[in-house]
């Protein structure tokens, strides 16, 4: 576990890490899903995390919202502890946004009732600047023609750049993202991903598992990779796809490679 | 560049169909007479619709008796007595309906019950109206609860009072059955929640227990138990109302059943949209009114009418432990002497109440359903 690599950035800034896993264990039943997983994510610091179907990495994500819930260790998300203290889970998640694979947007909701939701019900924003705010954003996801429409009506590419503005609208300090692009066909991931870059050049902080290494390549600041629960080895991109250190990493890359 | 070049595919034009495929007779040919066998059934079940039709007709129309003369003692019968078997002694309906509709309720107040049913049916259009689905029509259901208390009892306002006992007909019917599903729903929500509900086990047994014991008794044995053996466990002297016991009972009857139809529309709900509305940072309680049952409820619509269908007609069990709903009354009216033998036709107009409600619930559910669609529609 490369302690030295995961500090550079949190360890520069004086500012405190925004998410902090430490030694997290979780077990299904007795299968173990996350093994000491120990991690720290800068401040503003953009995190790949790639692997292998099952190795843990959307269970880790999810645990960082607390989706799932782990059993041993600490994570501790913008200097708050997630434990059963439901306060606490809230201030976490009103600052964690979070983007699934399947979009999730609600159906019954038009796309600006999607993004305003949240601010009105949590925030307590007024509606008149929750609408306004929730504008913004799909002006910069690039779709506020759609606006009055409903989740139905568009395209995955189009309802995945939805889900993102709705995340945004709560004005998170960290973006999770679990595999954004895996349910989209191939001429929607790009603009999906364009949107994703964008929103790294802003200096969010994210946390990204994802198989597109040239999203990995171009916006990551550090890429881990994860295999049977565990995190096998983690740095920066080009290190990482170039000189990879261990067996597990080259197998994956050559897998991934080949499937291109 | 490339040097290929495109080859340009004309659009395909616009053409209407062959004549051969519209039209009545081109319906008819696709449905009815596809294949010789079709030909045949069809015919068949032709010649039965005509059969069947003409002998309701020449029954229930053309040798109908329509209007009987007064007797000395009441309605003379004997045109219609004469008629059974050829034809429907209509005669029955103006001689009879007040008493269908209202029961033994006193004749000169008769009024009151029928302003009920002018108020249920101004409430049930109003309701069915989403433009007012809101807080204030609740309101509006309290104050028109308090103005069915009044007018039916009396009592107040130079109405004289009317015991319960004496109430009956169509307004019984309408009372439990509208009251019954209003407070079932709720409560069904409740328990379907308590009973998907992970982190309180108690509470989740409570549930399992209630649906399970509800359900595995016949609505009958608890309108029993509702009418004879629960007032022997109060003390001496308190009782509760018959006909609000009976109400007690179909409500708790009828939430045991809705609320398995609720937690089937939970269950069918992706599991996404809750992990969605919990990563918004939603608290449960927003999460479940805002997200979780608009969606949830949508889906089971058609289930739902299903059981609010059969717990309208449910109602007339009461008759068993003596309440006058509207089955009862109109049995009551052909006890008559002058009109013992005209069950049918009041079997009849029953149907053709009972059927108008029902299928009222069925159409607004289906239009109900289609203007909910939207989101789903691509």
């Amino acid at each position: 576990m490369s302690q030295t690599a995961t500090l550079d950035r949190a360890g520069t800034s004086n500012e405190a890490p925004a998410i902090v896993l430490d030694k997290v264990n979780k077990w299904y039943g007795t299968m173990h899903v996350l093994r000491d997983v120990t991690m720290t994510v800068g401040q503003k610091e953009r995190v790949v995390v790639c692997g292998p179907s099952g190795s843990g990495k959307s269970t880790m994500i999810r645990c960082i919202n607390r989706l799932e819930t782990h059993q041993e260790g600490h994570i501790i998300v913008d200097g708050t502890e997630l434990t059963d203290d439901l306060r606490a889970l809230d201030t976490i998640r009103r600052e964690v946004g979070m983007v699934f694979q399947s979009f999730n947007l609600f159906p019954h909701l038009t796309i600006l009732e999607n993004c305003t939701l949240a601010p009105i019900w949590v925030r307590k924003t007024p509606k008149a600047e929750a609408e306004e705010i929730a504008m913004e954003y799909l002006r910069k996801v690039k779709i506020p023609e759609q606006a009055k429409k409903y989740p139905g009506q568009l395209s995955g590419g189009q309802q995945q750049r939805v889900a993102i503005a709705r995340a945004l609208c709560m004005k998170p300090k960290i973006m999770l993202f679990d595999e954004p692009t895996s349910a989209l066909d191939p001429e929607m991931i790009k603009e999906v991903l364009d949107t994703m870059i964008g929103l790294a050049e802003t200096g969010m902080t994210m946390v990204c598992v994802t198989h597109e290494m040239g999203f990995a390549r171009q916006v990551a600041d550090r890429v881990v990779f994860m295999d049977r629960g565990e995190i096998v080895e983690s740095g920066p991109p080009t290190k990482m796809f170039e000189d990879p250190q261990t067996d597990r990493l080259k197998l994956f890359l050559s897998q991934i490679l080949r499937g291109h | 560049m490339s040097a290929t070049t495109t080859t340009h595919i004309p659009a395909a034009t616009r053409e209407r169909p062959p004549s051969g495929l519209v039209g009545p007779v081109a319906w008819m040919r696709a449905n009815l007479f596809g294949s010789w066998i079709s030909s045949a059934v069809s015919l068949v079940l032709l010649y039965v619709i005509l059969r069947a039709g003409w002998s309701l007709l020449d029954w229930g129309v053309i040798h109908a008796v329509w209007t009987v003369p007064q007797g000395a003692n009441g309605a003379d019968t004997t045109a219609c007595r004469d008629a059974i078997g050829t034809g429907a002694c209509w005669a029955l309906v103006p001689e009879k309906y007040r008493f269908i509709l209202f029961g033994f309720y006193p004749f000169a107040q008769q009024w009151r019950p029928a302003i009920v049913i002018v108020l249920f049916l101004a409430m049930f259009a109003i309701s069915a109206n989403r433009r007012f689905w809101r807080i204030e029509l609740l309101y509006a259901w309290l104050v028109a609860l308090v103005a069915i208390g009044v007018l039916m009892w009396g009592g107040i306002l130079g109405m004289p009072y009317v015991a319960q006992d004496q109430w009956g007909g169509l307004p019984i019917t309408l009372i439990l059955a509208t009251f019954g599903l209003a407070f079932a729903f709720p409560l069904a929500i409740l328990v379907a929640l308590g009973r998907r509900s992970t982190g309180m086990p108690a509470v989740k047994l409570i549930c399992v227990v209630y649906v399970e014991l509800i359900r595995g008794v016949p609505l009958i044995s608890l309108l029993f138990m509702a009418s004879v053996l629960f007032p022997l466990f109060l003390p001496e002297g308190i009782d509760i109302d018959k006909l609000l016991r009976a109400q007690v009972a179909i409500i708790l009857f009828a939430a045991a059943y809705l609320a398995e139809v609720v937690r089937a529309g939970l269950q069918a709900l992706p599991k996404g949209q809750g992990e969605a509305a919990d990563a918004l940072g939603l608290s449960y309680g927003k999460k479940t009114l805002l997200i979780v049952l608009p969606q949830a409820l949508k889906l089971v619509i058609p289930p739902l009418v299903n059981t609010f269908i059969g717990f309208f007609k449910d109602t007339s069990l009461v008759l068993i432990i003596g309440i006058f709903d509207l089955l009862k009354s109109g049995l009551t009216a052909v006890a008559d002497p002058n009109w013992q033998s005209f069950g049918t036709e009041v079997y009849i107009l029953l149907a053709v109440i009972y059927f108008a409600f029902c299928f009222a619930m069925s159409k607004y559910s289906r239009g109900l359903e289609r203007s909910l669609d939207r989101g789903h529609r691509r």
